[in-house]
Order: structure tokens, then sequence, then C-alpha cells
């Protein structure tokens, strides 16, 4: 099977396949090695940063950006955001505090992404 | 009240050029914010990709923003928060409304880094009532992100600029259906990256080459009716369809928030619908400075915060009496260019100077050529040019100390569509 992929690593987005063989996988039409790497993670492995709300209680506004710590398999996205969208958390709260642990096994952590104080 | 530097704006701009000021040597700088916080349009862009250039790593909007924000309190500067400028005379006197009322200041320079925002329905001449749901797409990221309110819940996108793929993904991850990107150029002003994850990772259509020509609905959208359109952006017979939806975001362009900078009588250039700077990031005011989006639309806030800083460290020179330029040159965008900036730079300056401009087309394998007469003061390659990025090449002092004339900047290369 061959896949078509676009790259994403600067605007040129080069057109990669990457083609399944016998002998592994056969990667054309990169141009760096960046291009080639991300063709091969695309395909065996897509993972992104995940970035959303959480709902906050008592905050001066009602939502807390949050994003996971590392990127997480590209199919567990929205399972990780019914996760998500669970949980409320209470002001104060600081950037870089962990807001999930490990969410869904994934290794990755839900952390804060800025400062909310309390409304008053 | 009188301050050495007044900073217009609380945005990414704003922040670090009061930072740069200060640290320059103005010793009374404040940052006047209409928001309730600082960090401008930076708070609500939630997703990552921010910061690669000025600290080599991935940061989401509110954590760039912080950086700057925890130096600003860090350091002696004055914050008025929720306080709108309403005036701002060629003098530099600054009138603003606050939470104690009216407030008059005096500045010896002035930083406007108020932003820009977005074009609305009425830019685009779309047919149809004024029903609810229709929303620029940055104001929905607002809404969504920051204020907890999903905007509707099956959407069509008007507009395939970075903002508007931004939002498909972010309305899709919270549920929303959104059913198409509608864009009327034959290629997506986005980032290919922002194409891939923010559209093709969620099976989002991009219809290139299609407009909106009416909105159906009188209280609330009921649905879009779109046509493909021919190269001159004329309807193609036969080719209409009905979408049906609730909410239709606008993502159609920004505009440069100048209402005060003319109210100073300062010039703008029609092209870039920011003032016109020279290399100092001064405007034709002396000691009034422009910098971000306020000057011309960015596409990184990484240059914006390079460009602030000049215009930063810029107004504490003026206050010291250090900036004493004598020698100017202006500055020409060549056939392929769409802009340059600065219009004028300032030849006896140790700083040289930071040209940034964006290209018309697509080029490959191009070289950025900068002239001045027939001499070559500097070339650089690069792989690809788009318009959707901007590119900046700073020009050390030695380079063009000794220019005579005027200097033009341009692309040598195949054209690319």
């Amino acid at each position: 099977m061959i896949r078509d992929i676009t790259c994403i690593a600067c605007p040129l987005g080069c057109e990669i396949k990457v083609e399944d063989t016998e002998k592994g996988y056969l990667i054309t039409g990169y141009t760096c090695l960046r291009g080639k790497d991300y063709a091969l993670q695309e395909v065996t492995d897509p993972r992104r940063i995940l970035t959303t709300t959480v709902a906050v209680e008592g905050g001066v506004l009602p939502l807390l950006p949050v994003k996971t710590d590392k990127a997480i398999p590209k199919d567990m996205i929205f399972k990780c955001m019914e996760e998500i969208n669970k949980i409320k958390v209470k002001a104060p709260i600081s950037l870089g505090d962990v807001i999930l642990e490990n969410i869904l096994n994934t290794g990755a952590n839900l952390v804060a992404c800025r400062n909310l104080d309390v409304r008053k | 009240m009188e301050y050495d530097c007044i900073v217009i704006g609380g945005g990414p701009a704003g922040l670090a050029a009061a930072i740069e000021a200060k640290d320059n040597g103005a010793d009374k700088v404040c940052i006047i914010e209409r928001d309730r916080e600082l960090g401008g349009i930076l708070n609500q862009c939630i997703h990552n990709g921010f910061g690669l250039h000025e600290f080599k790593e991935e940061l989401t909007g509110p954590e760039y923003a912080y950086r700057f924000i925890e130096e600003v309190y860090k350091r002696d500067i004055d914050v008025y928060l929720n306080t709108m400028v309403m005036d701002l005379s060629k003098g530099k006197e600054v009138v603003a409304l606050g939470e104690k009322g009216l407030m008059n200041f005096k500045a010896k320079s002035v930083v406007l880094a108020m932003g820009c925002r977005e074009r609305t329905a009425g830019a685009i001449g779309v047919k149809g009532f004024r029903p609810a749901g229709v929303y620029n797409a940055g104001m929905a990221q607002r809404l969504i992100n920051m204020e907890g309110y999903l905007v509707g819940k099956e959407v069509v996108i008007y507009g395939s600029g970075d903002i508007g793929l931004i939002m498909a993904r972010r309305m899709t991850l919270e549920g929303a259906n959104v059913k198409a990107v509608v864009e009327i150029m034959p290629h997506s002003s986005g980032l290919n990256r922002n194409i891939h994850q923010c559209l093709n990772d969620f099976n989002i259509p991009l219809l290139l080459s299609h407009k909106v020509v009416e909105i159906h609905g009188k209280s609330r959208v009921e649905g879009v009716t779109i046509a493909e359109v021919d190269n001159k952006f004329n309807e193609i017979d036969g080719t209409r369809e009905y979408i049906s939806c609730d909410t239709l975001l606008l993502s159609v362009g920004l505009i440069p928030e100048n209402e005060l900078s003319q109210k100073a009588e300062v010039t703008l250039d029609p092209r870039t619908k920011g003032a016109l700077v020279d290399s100092n990031m001064q405007t034709e005011i002396p000691g009034v400075f422009s910098c971000g989006n306020v000057l011309h639309v960015h596409d990184i806030v990484d240059f914006v915060t390079r460009e602030s800083r000049i215009a930063g460290r810029n107004a504490a020179r003026f206050v010291r009496g250090e900036l004493n330029n004598s020698k100017y040159v202006d500055v020409y965008a060549g056939d392929k260019l769409n802009y340059v900036l600065p219009q004028r730079i300032a030849l006896d300056d140790e700083n040289g100077a930071l040209i940034c401009f964006r290209s018309r087309k697509i080029y490959r394998n191009p070289t950025v050529k900068i002239y001045t007469d027939d001499k070559l003061l500097k070339e650089k390659k690069y792989k690809i040019i788009v318009p959707s990025e901007m590119i900046q090449i700073p020009l050390k002092s030695d380079v063009i100390r000794d220019v005579k004339g005027s200097i033009r900047v341009d692309i040598e290369g195949e054209e690319n569509d």
C-alpha cells in the first residue's frame, strides 16, 4: 500500500510517498530529513499535541486553556476530549499545574497554560 | 500624568515594546490596555505553535504571552487595564477612559501597538438578511475559548486563513459539525500545517475557488448557498449548492486598527493600512512609533516581538535624545512584492535595518535581492516564498552606511501556483 503525505515541516509542502514493502517502508519525494522522519511517523504512529479548555469554578474566566505535555496518538483525540470534558477545576490555578495525570494511559499529562485568579 | 513612554495596547507588540523601552533607559513607562488583562489576542489562541523562533519551543498563545507579562510586572512599568485610549494628539497628549473615569496623559514618546481587527460580513458583500449565527472567526474563538459559549453546532467557515482553519478544528473538538471551509481563491491562504492538522485530520472538506453567494435565514442562519467561481471570481452557472447550517464563521482578513494614529495625523501607507515608518519604527511624527499588527498584519507572533523590540528601544533612545539620524533613503518594493517595510531607512544608525515584506505569488527556489541603484547590497536564497508567510531580512549598518540613492527589494525566481 502506498500512502501520500503532504509534509508540514516547512512551507515547501513536499508530496511524500510511503510504500509498505516486504523490506520495510520505502519513502520517496522528501527533500530533507525532517520530511522523511515526519512521513514515517505519520504512517506508523501519528501523534498530536491536544490543546483545549476545561471548566473552572470561581475563576475570573469560566475556562482554563490546557494542553497535553506530550503528543498523544491521533486516534485518542476524541476519547481524551471526553475525559477532559468531565473535569471541573477550582481557581486559583497556576501555569504548569497538572490538571490530569497520564490521561487515558497515553503517558501525557494535561497541564494548565495560564494563571487564573479567583473571581472577586 | 507624564510618562517618558506610553505604549497603547498590551498585546504581544505592546508587551515587547514596553519591556524594551524600560530596559533601554525610558524611566517612566506605561501600558494602556482596554481589555481586563494583558496579552491581547494570544489569550484566546489556545492552540500551540507559538515561539519557535523566539524560544525554540512550541508554546500555546497564553504561555507565550505569559513570558512577556511576567517580565512587565517584574519591572517598574505602570499598567492601566480596562482603559481605552480615546484620543491621541500630534503633541503626544493621550486621553483615556478607565476605571477611574477620564485620564489625561502627556508623553515624551508613544508606541502605537493597537493591533488589528477582523473584516466583517459587510466587507465581502454576501446577499441575505442579518440573522444571528454569523460570526467573525476571531470573535467566535474568544467566545469559545475564553467566555465559554459554543457559538453553533452546524458550521460553515468562509475563508481559509489560519484563524478559519484553527476554528474548524476547535469547533470539531467541541462537538460541532464543521461541514466545509469555503475559499474563493484557488489556494488556501493558511499554512500547510494547519490545512493538514485542522482539516484533513478531521475530514473537513476545503472547497477552493468557491464563494458564499447567499446566507439563508431571517432570525437565525439556516443555511448558505455556495457556488464555484472562475479565475475572475465570477460565479459559474449551474454550480450552486445549498448547505444547511446554523453558523457561518468569517475568516476573510484583518485590518490594522489605526483610528488613533489618524487622530494624531500619522501618515498611513495605503497598501499595508499601517503607518509609514523608518527603520527605527518611527512614524513621520518624531517620537511616535508603531509596531505589530497595527503596522502590518503578521502571521507569526515571534516576528511581532522582534519588530516591537526595535520600536521600544528607539522610543527610549528618543527620550534620551539619542535618536539623531540625519541620512535617510526611501525603500521600494519590486514588482514581485506586495509591500515592503520600513518605507525609509536611516543610513547612519548603528543598528542597521530590518526589512520585512510579503510576495505577491508563490516562488520556488527564489533569490531575494536588495539593491541601491544597480549595486547589490545583499542577496538571500530561499527554497520557497509564499504570500502567506512574511519574510524578514536584517541589514547590518556597514552594508547601508554608504548608500546614496533609494533601496529596492525584489525577488528573482520562477513563479509557481
